[in-house]
């Protein structure tokens, strides 16, 4: 199986303030892949490292060759009309697929003498997300592409995504704080908390493999070998773990229930925590 | 990219290009008559022998205009530095707008390369055009100026000719350069102003005088090169004080002129006024005496002026060294911005 990015040992510093540190991640080729975390776990710094926009402080990543990149909150140039910005396109790369951008805007209604800075912010997005296809490239990079956008806005750029995605054979890596925006674009995910990567997998597999069980409580030292504990809380008499496992939990013990997308990585961004407070008690002892 | 930057760099190109035309067409259409009524004042003045009070009459008429001009002159490097170089990058990182350019099939490097290129040589060109034509509008009236605005002294020298497009040259990259390091417009401009400035001031006072070794030569005193002299009321000491020029060398670009005695001892430096042995109460210097006749008196008895300056022959010896003095800046800051651009800019 091809990578569509690679890093091994990845990190970026600002001054002392490391953005991103000791990040090691591989990611198939031919997903639409999307990279979740909180705000400052480092997603938008992989995906500058990952396009080239950012040097690495230290590690090493790999990408495809031809990487289109839409950046935050999509900026195109506001003294520009629509039309001009896909001039732009056409003379500043080589494999300009002008067709494709010329009907895009045609599909999207703009209007192709209309100055940039008179779109709406979802037509600026759609913009944005043109230029970065009719690149074609083989990795399109989109960091917190609708972070900005009201929820129908968001709906229709998403949409405009997939149909691309579905018609071409490249890979996508979408970057969202919001688990729900992904939900429906996404078969891939990637968690990431602290420039570390929780967990990584294809969503079916993600959601068949993870459960939430719940029953009388139960310390974590007491839990079978094959069961990963993601997060676990207790109240006086009951315990709620999420649990990582390819088997079948038979303890009658426990009442299981599957878990949303947005449940499993919430239990993956609890977790970090939990862990450090752990490790915080041992060191006392 | 070449489409890209000019699209991007078109309204103030033109903008410009407007302002310069005006400018142009005003010294084009100006111009001929100023020559031409040079010419007639030589041409009636020689026969009379009345020369130095045609050129303080005709320089005098001019000299509102020959300033502005001049200044006018010296504002445009710093203009095309504020607006044109500072502005490059940060608008661009301003807008987030770098995150779209620089993910296009072009290296930041080749997208530096065209900026660079085009606006620099732009700005090169109109500090050159709007240079030569102060220079050729002006002749007239540097031949006629006064000491003070000689076409050597600082002020008038770094508005003629070349040297022109090496400020342009430099204060743009500086503005580049320094849009680069602190991100922000109006940091930018602020410090591309700053430095720019400094620079200028330092230029003349610092390292211009040391360009060549300046001429240092012992005169008589004449109308040419006394200032002036004040006889104490009722005939008492006579004091002279010199002028910043040197006779014979109109023009030139005087660093110090000194007032010596008999002995050789210098008893006055510049603009200061000393007493003399001259009797004020007989003689030429009396008063009542025709005033023309006293410098020649003071000279008489021995008294000099000792002059440092650069003559007005080697304007274009010192034109050259200074453009290549900033173009070595301007090569420097824009190797500077390439590893910036490279190295650190994201």
């Amino acid at each position: 199986m091809t990578s569509v990015l690679s890093a091994h040992g990845l990190g970026k510093r600002y001054g002392r303030r490391w953005a991103l540190r000791d990040c090691t991640i591989d990611i198939p080729a031919g997903h639409v892949v999307g990279l979740v975390g909180p705000n400052g776990a480092g997603k938008t710094t992989l995906l500058k490292l990952a396009c080239g926009q950012l040097v690495p402080t230290e590690g090493t990543i790999e990408t495809m060759a031809k990487v289109g990149f839409v950046a935050q909150d999509t900026p195109v140039y506001a003294g520009l009309t629509v039309a001009e910005h896909l001039t732009l396109g056409a003379r500043l790369n080589s494999g300009w697929d002008a067709a494709l951008a010329r009907e895009r805007i045609a599909q999207l209604d703009l209007d192709p003498g209309q100055k940039a800075r008179k779109l709406s912010g979802g037509q600026r997005a759609q913009l944005a997300l043109t230029l970065g296809l009719a690149k074609r490239p083989e990795l399109l990079i989109l960091d917190e592409p609708v972070a900005s956008l009201d929820p129908l806005a968001r709906r229709e750029f998403l949409q405009g995504l997939m149909e691309a995605t579905a018609a071409a054979e490249f890979s996508v890596l979408l970057s969202s704080h919001l688990v729900a925006d992904l939900e429906r674009t996404c078969d891939y995910l990637v968690v990431l908390v602290d420039s570390r990567v929780q967990v990584a997998g294809e969503v079916e597999e993600l959601l068949a493999t993870h459960h939430r069980l719940t029953g009388p409580r139960r310390d974590e030292s007491r839990m079978p070998g094959d069961q990963y504990v993601v997060s676990a809380r207790h109240t006086d008499r009951q315990s709620t773990y999420v649990v990582r496992t390819s088997a079948p939990i038979l303890d009658p013990a426990w009442a299981v229930s599957r878990l949303t997308l947005e449940d499993l990585v919430l239990a993956y961004m609890e977790k970090r925590p939990a862990e450090r407070r752990r490790a915080g008690l041992e060191a006392l002892r | 990219m070449i489409w890209l930057t000019w699209r991007q760099f078109r309204a103030s190109a033109v903008t410009t290009a407007a302002a310069l035309a005006v400018l142009a067409a005003a010294l084009v259409l100006t111009g001929p008559g100023l020559a031409d009524r040079y010419a007639a004042g030589i041409a009636e003045c020689t026969l009379d022998d009345t020369c130095p009070r045609f050129y303080d009459l005709f320089f005098d008429d001019y000299q509102m205009t020959f300033t502005v001009l001049n200044l006018a002159l010296l504002a445009l490097p710093a203009l095309i530095g504020l607006f044109w170089g500072a502005p490059l990058i940060t608008r661009e990182l301003e807008a987030g707008t770098h995150l779209l350019v620089w993910n296009q099939g072009v290296t930041r490097v080749r997208w530096l390369t065209v900026k660079l290129a085009l606006i620099g040589l732009t700005a090169v060109a109109a500090a050159c055009v709007t240079g030569m034509l102060v220079t050729w509008w002006s002749r007239p009236l540097d031949s006629s100026a006064v000491p003070e605005l000689a076409q050597m002294s600082p002020l008038v020298f770094s508005a003629r000719g070349i040297v022109p497009m090496g400020y342009a040259a430099f204060a743009f990259v500086l503005g580049v350069s320094a849009g680069m390091l602190v991100r922000r417009t109006l940091a930018a401009m602020a410090l591309t102003l700053a430095v720019f400035v400094a620079v200028q001031i330092a230029m003349p006072m610092v390292v211009r005088p040391h360009l060549m070794t300046p001429v240092t030569a012992v005169h008589e005193l004449s109308r040419e090169n006394v200032g002036g002299i004040s006889v104490r009321r009722g005939g008492g000491e006579v004091r002279v004080q010199l002028k910043n020029a040197v006779p014979g060398q109109a023009g030139a670009w005087v660093l110090a002129s000194e007032l010596l005695d008999p002995s050789g001892k210098v008893i006055a430096s510049d603009g200061e006024d000393s007493p003399t042995t001259v009797s004020g109460t007989s003689g030429p210097c009396a008063p009542g005496a025709s005033p023309d006749g006293c410098p020649g008196e003071i000279s008489a008895q021995g008294y000099r002026q000792q002059a440092t300056y650069h003559p007005l022959d080697r304007f274009w010896a010192f034109q050259w060294i200074e453009t290549g003095i900033y173009a070595a800046l301007t090569i420097g800051l824009t190797w500077f911005s390439f590893w910036w651009i490279r190295r650190r800019l994201s």
